[in-house]
Parts: structure tokens; sequence; C-alpha cells
């Protein structure tokens, strides 16, 4: 029993940060219609941030975050989609899947250029101790996880909700003509949700790139998982992301170790195809009708 | 006429260049550059580099500068195969690398058949059981270093049980079936035996799994970044020591990654550039000034084995460059510091190509590998 509530708790904190990078990808659909191939990625980069601001401005780790989350902020929020997004939203989809396709490799090779393929080492945001819960030992490092990865997507639901500019952005979300007839400035709301998205990938990049190393390579099977959560959960409801992450990190944990290391991935994807068949709008998510 | 001229001298010209190329010693290092095994290959690489440069420097190989290509496997053996037949089509001498076991082996047969030499980065023990008669070692196999860590599991560590967490690929296999026959013979159990996958990120489950086994030492058997992730995780969860592994867990690599989850480590190491012999220490801070790192057993692997065909060409086949007489000589050599300087160590090869040296028992303290033992030689060879 205490295996189950330990492989329980590391895998909400691992779905945690699936999650979050999951809530981007449904954020930019529901706003913007876009499909961010590049998300893992986005995952991958801030960390190298905080490493070139701890390695080449001598700042400390914390001072470093700070600094990194403004560069992410803007480079992964403003500039993807003034560069990216911006030129390609008039023709569709598809181009815009194809440039975030071609971004990830950039990206991916881009740090592979400029810092090397070894993977680095990156400081964890709490000391590697464990408390004992019902009898389970469990690591305080996750529990730090997923508490760092809950209070974020409450946040973002108390911005959404809770604040006008929230509310303007879900209007933009669920019909941005009608918006745009409200007197709401439709294209501020959606760069809005690009920073947002930039915001959650830099905690998401903080979390996970303790337990992932900082590497070149991280973004490949994050982007792949979040993708398959969002998907699972709902790609057009930010409380389907939230679902389809936690499930699949635990499914994932519990696939590790009860069946098989190698097919850990195979149970996802077995999950992704059902849903797929049987309900293509996801857990949650909600049936969506477009004029053709 | 003047065209013709011109022509002539061309053609003149390229005569000149092809005879000067012709007189190179061309060496390739195959090898993964990027991919999963990144570190170890380029480690390995840079090692060969820094051979390369200090020994052209003096004149070169018998008077004959080295030509030295490099090919990156990507960590794929697909990759390996095709960057193999490319260093092949230039004429190579003799290849260093590949490091990973498992590109050893898709290519190991291409070299074979164009009698070509080869000085190996992979460790896996069935490598050399293969009949090859042109593959070298550059460190030793499996089957040499794992009854030396049951031995000092059992003698040392008082360990009944043992907790295996090991990589699922050739390297990874071969060790661990090493292992159990090591532990099978010396009378200790293995309490878990949990397999895990090259490249793998998460180990929260494959370490709770270890932590419920509840054994007296935890053997950790990956490459090393994997390493790194699984030492985390292990002091994350709080796992009880002592932590065993061989030369990837104690590289200096693993330790920078693991940090503070590195310490109190221990294991035997085949090779190591902390070892306590003045050429290592002198090797290793001209590797650190060179790369601006500090190398690992793996750099040492590539720097030696270019030393050692220094050597033979020169020694052996006094300066031919004919490559069944340089397999031959190289069945059952030793070459001593006092032959050449920058072997390092004394390294014996026996006739199927395994490698013997001293070898060294070490622990992680502050964030060092430190020496605890020397261990002798398994036997000798010719000099």
């Amino acid at each position: 029993m205490t295996d189950f509530i330990q492989l329980f708790v590391s895998g909400l904190a691992t779905g945690g940060i699936y999650a979050l990078t999951a809530v981007g990808f449904t954020l930019l659909w529901q706003t913007s219609q876009t499909i961010n191939f590049a998300q893992g990625e986005f995952v991958m980069l801030p960390a190298f941030f905080v490493l070139i601001g701890m390695g080449y401005f001598g700042m400390p780790f914390w001072l470093a975050v700070v600094a990194a989350m403004i560069v992410t902020v803007i480079t992964l929020g403003v500039i993807f989609k003034r560069l990216v997004i911006d030129p390609m939203i008039t023709h569709g989809v598809l181009p815009i899947v194809i440039a975030t396709i071609g971004l990830a490799i950039l990206m991916k090779e881009g740090v592979r250029e400029f810092y090397g393929a070894d993977a680095w080492p990156f400081p964890p945001l709490a000391a590697a101790t464990n408390i004992t819960i019902f009898g389970a030992a469990l690591a305080v490092q996750s529990l730090v996880v997923l508490a760092v990865s809950i209070g974020a997507v409450i946040v973002l639901q108390l911005f959404l909700n809770g604040t006008r500019t929230g509310r303007a952005m879900q209007a933009t979300a669920q019909n941005a003509n009608v918006a745009r007839l409200l007197g709401i400035p439709v294209e501020r709301m959606i760069l809005y949700t690009f920073m947002i998205n930039a915001a959650l990938v830099m905690i998401a990049s903080l979390l996970i790139t303790p337990i992932y190393l900082a590497k070149f390579t991280n973004g490949e099977l994050l982007g792949l998982y979040a993708f398959i959560a969002a998907i699972i959960g709902g790609f057009n409801q930010m409380r389907g992301a939230i679902v389809g992450g936690l499930l699949l990190g635990v499914v994932d944990n519990f696939t590790a170790a009860y069946i098989s290391t190698q097919y850990r991935l195979v149970v996802p994807l077995f999950f992704l195809i059902v849903i797929i068949l049987f309900r293509p709008q996801g857990l949650l998510g909600r049936v969506e009708e477009r004029t053709v | 006429m003047r065209q013709l001229r011109f022509g002539l001298l061309l053609s003149a010209m390229m005569l000149v260049s092809g005879a000067a190329a012709a007189e190179d010693v061309k060496l390739a290092y195959v090898g993964e550059i990027s991919g999963q095994l990144a570190v170890s290959g380029g480690n390995f690489r840079d090692g060969v580099i820094m051979a390369v440069e200090e020994i052209n420097a003096k004149g070169g190989i018998a008077g004959k500068k080295i030509d030295l290509q490099l090919y990156d496997t990507q960590s794929n053996p697909s990759v390996a195969r095709a960057q193999m037949q490319k260093a092949l089509d230039g004429d190579v001498f003799a290849v260093l690398g590949p490091v990973l076991s498992g590109n050893v082996k898709v290519t190991m047969q291409m070299l074979q058949q164009a009698e070509v030499p080869h000085l190996i980065g992979g460790e896996a023990a069935d490598l050399v059981t293969l009949g090859d008669k042109y593959l070298f070692r550059t460190s030793f196999g499996q089957q040499v270093g794992m009854p030396k860590i049951v031995a000092h599991m059992r003698d040392n560590l008082k360990a009944k049980t043992v907790g295996l967490i090991w990589v699922n690929n050739d390297f990874g296999k071969a060790g661990r079936d090493q292992l159990k026959k090591a532990l099978d013979a010396a009378g200790l159990k293995l309490a878990a035996d949990i397999s895990t996958e090259p490249g793998q990120m998460d180990f929260a489950a494959d370490v709770v799994k270890l932590k419920a086994a509840n054994a007296d030492v935890q053997f950790v058997y990956s490459n090393e970044e994997e390493c790194a992730r699984i030492m985390r995780e292990i002091k994350k969860q709080g796992v009880k020591g002592p932590y065993v592994g061989d030369t990837t867990l104690l590289s200096q690599k693993t330790i920078e990654l693991a940090a503070d989850a590195a310490e109190g480590v221990q294991g035997h190491v085949g090779l190591t550039s902390d070892a306590p012999i003045k050429a290592v220490q002198d090797y290793k801070d001209r590797f650190q000034k060179r790369f601006n790192y500090v190398s690992d057993h793996n750099g040492i692997k590539g720097y030696t084995g270019v030393y050692a065909i220094k050597y033979i060409v020169e020694k052996k086949l006094g300066g031919k460059l004919d490559r069944k007489a340089f397999a031959n000589a190289m069945h059952g050599l030793t070459i001593t510091p006092n032959d050449e300087p920058n072997i390092l160590i004394e390294t014996s090869w026996d006739d199927r190509g395994e490698i013997d040296r001293i070898s060294f028992l070490a622990e992680v303290v502050k964030g060092k590998q430190t020496i605890t033992k020397i261990l002798p030689k398994l036997g000798g060879g010719k000099s």
C-alpha cells in the first residue's frame, strides 16, 4: 500500500507538469486556434535561460529565475506570436502546425549548437528530504512540484474568472467576433494568452528540469505527453487538460511500476486511441461544430 | 598553350597533394558525438583529438601526419553503419570507437570484413567473444570488472542482497548478466532486478520498486546521464545505501550531474582521470586546459587508443601501415609507460582483443572521485 501511495503521489507530481504544459496547448487553441507543436521545446528552453543567467552573468538562482521568466515571456510569448503566429494565422491551422514543428527543430538544434549535447545539472526547488504520510515516505520535492503545479493552475483560474481581463480573455476564446463587437481588444487578449502560456512553460521548466536535467532533447517526450494529455482531457477545456495531465502522470507511473518500463508509453497511447474512438472531444471537452 | 600549361600545373599540384595525402596516417573516430551517449562519445572524441594534436605537433606517426576524420553515429545503430561505411570508403588505417556497445556490434562485421583494426570504447562483455580479430578494447569488458565489484560488496560491504537497476541496451544487458553470474558465484542474492530504458527521464516508479526490495546494497548500472537521474531519484525518495556501481556511476560527468546525490557512491573503475598516477594527472591537466572540462574515463580511452596505434606502427611495424600486421602485433601485446609514456598505465591485450590494466576501487567524497584501493592486473602480455 505504501508503494501505491508513493507511486500515486510521484505520478501526480509528474502529471502536474504535464498539466501545466497541456493547459498552454488548450489556451492557445481556444483563443487563436493555434496548435503549438513546439510546446515541449518551450518547456526545455527556459531552463537554459536560467543556466545562462547563473553561468554567464553570475546571478544567484532566484534572480536568474526572475530574469528567465521575463526573457521567456518576451521571447516565447510576444515574439513567438508576432513572428511566427501572426503571419500564419490567416492561412489556417496547418501552416501553423508546420511552422511550430519547424520552430521546435530550430530551438532544439539551436540549444545543442550553443550549449552542447550534454545534460546539465539544474537546482531543485526543494531539498531531497522525505515526510511520512500514512506510512508512505513521500519526497518533499514531489510534493513541492505538485503544490506549485496546482497553485499555478488555481492562480490562473482566479485570474480568468475573477478579473475583467480574464473574463475578456474567456469571451475572446468563446467567440472572437462577438467579443470584438462588445469592444474587447481581441488582439491584446490573444497576446495575453501567449504570454500566460510562456509563464506556464517557464514554471513547468523549473519543475521538470531538476528531474530530467537540462538537455536539448527534453522537449521531445514532454511535448508528446502534454499533447496526449490535452486530447485525453479535452482540447477545448482547460480543466480537461489538467485532468488529462494528472491522469497521464499517474497512469504512466503505475504502468512503469506494475507492467513494464518498456511499455510505459504504450498505455497512454492506448488511452489516446480509445478516447479518439469513443469520445473525440476528450473526457471533459465539449463538442464543437464548424461550418464548412 | 597557356591553358595547357595551366592544366599541367594543376595536374602536377593534384598529384603532389595526392601523394602527400597518401603519406598521412588516416584515422577515423566513428562515435557518439550527439544523441543519448553524447557525453561518453564526446569525451572519447576529445581524447582522440588531443592525442592526434600532440602527435602531429611532434612530427606524426613515424614521420607521417595523422589525418583524423570524425563521424557522428548520433548514438543510433543505423546511422552508425552508414557512418562506418563512409569511414571505410575513406580508406582509413584504423578506426577509434564507437563507444556505445550496440553501435560496436552493428559495425564490427564491416570492419572485420575490410580488415581494419578498430579500438572500441564499448564495454559489453560479449564483444570480444564474437571472433573479430581486428577488434581491440580500450577499457575493461564487464566480465573483468563485475567480479571485482562483487568481491567488494561481499567482503567490504558485507552485503547479502543486492538491488539492481540497469539500462536495457547491449551495455546494460551484458553488464546485468555478468553481475548476476558474479553474484551467483559469490553466493549473493539479487533482491531487485529492475530494467530501465536508454534515455529514460523519469525514474520515480523504478526507484519505488528498488526501495521496496530493501536490499543491503543498491547497484546502479546505466549510462552517465541516466545514472545521475537515478541517483537524484534515489536520494529524493530516501533509499538507503550503500550505492554501488561501475565506471559510469563514478564518472566525473555523473558526479557533476547528480551533485549531492552522488555523495558516498562507491564502486570499481577501470580507468579514471583521478587515478593517483602522475602521468594520468598530467593528462587530466592537459585535457582540461585544452577542452575546458575534466576528462572522464572515455577521454582516456580515446587518448591512449591513439598512442597505442602510434606505438605499434612505430615500434612493431617499423613505420609500415599494414593493417593485418598491426592486428597480429596487438594480440598479446603489453605497452608500458617506459615504452610509450602517453599510454599512461601499463596495458595489455590478449588474443581476443580484451584489455588488462590495473584498476581502482573508488568512492565519491565531497563531489570528487577518491581512489580507495588499487587492484592489480589480472595477467600479462608480451612486450
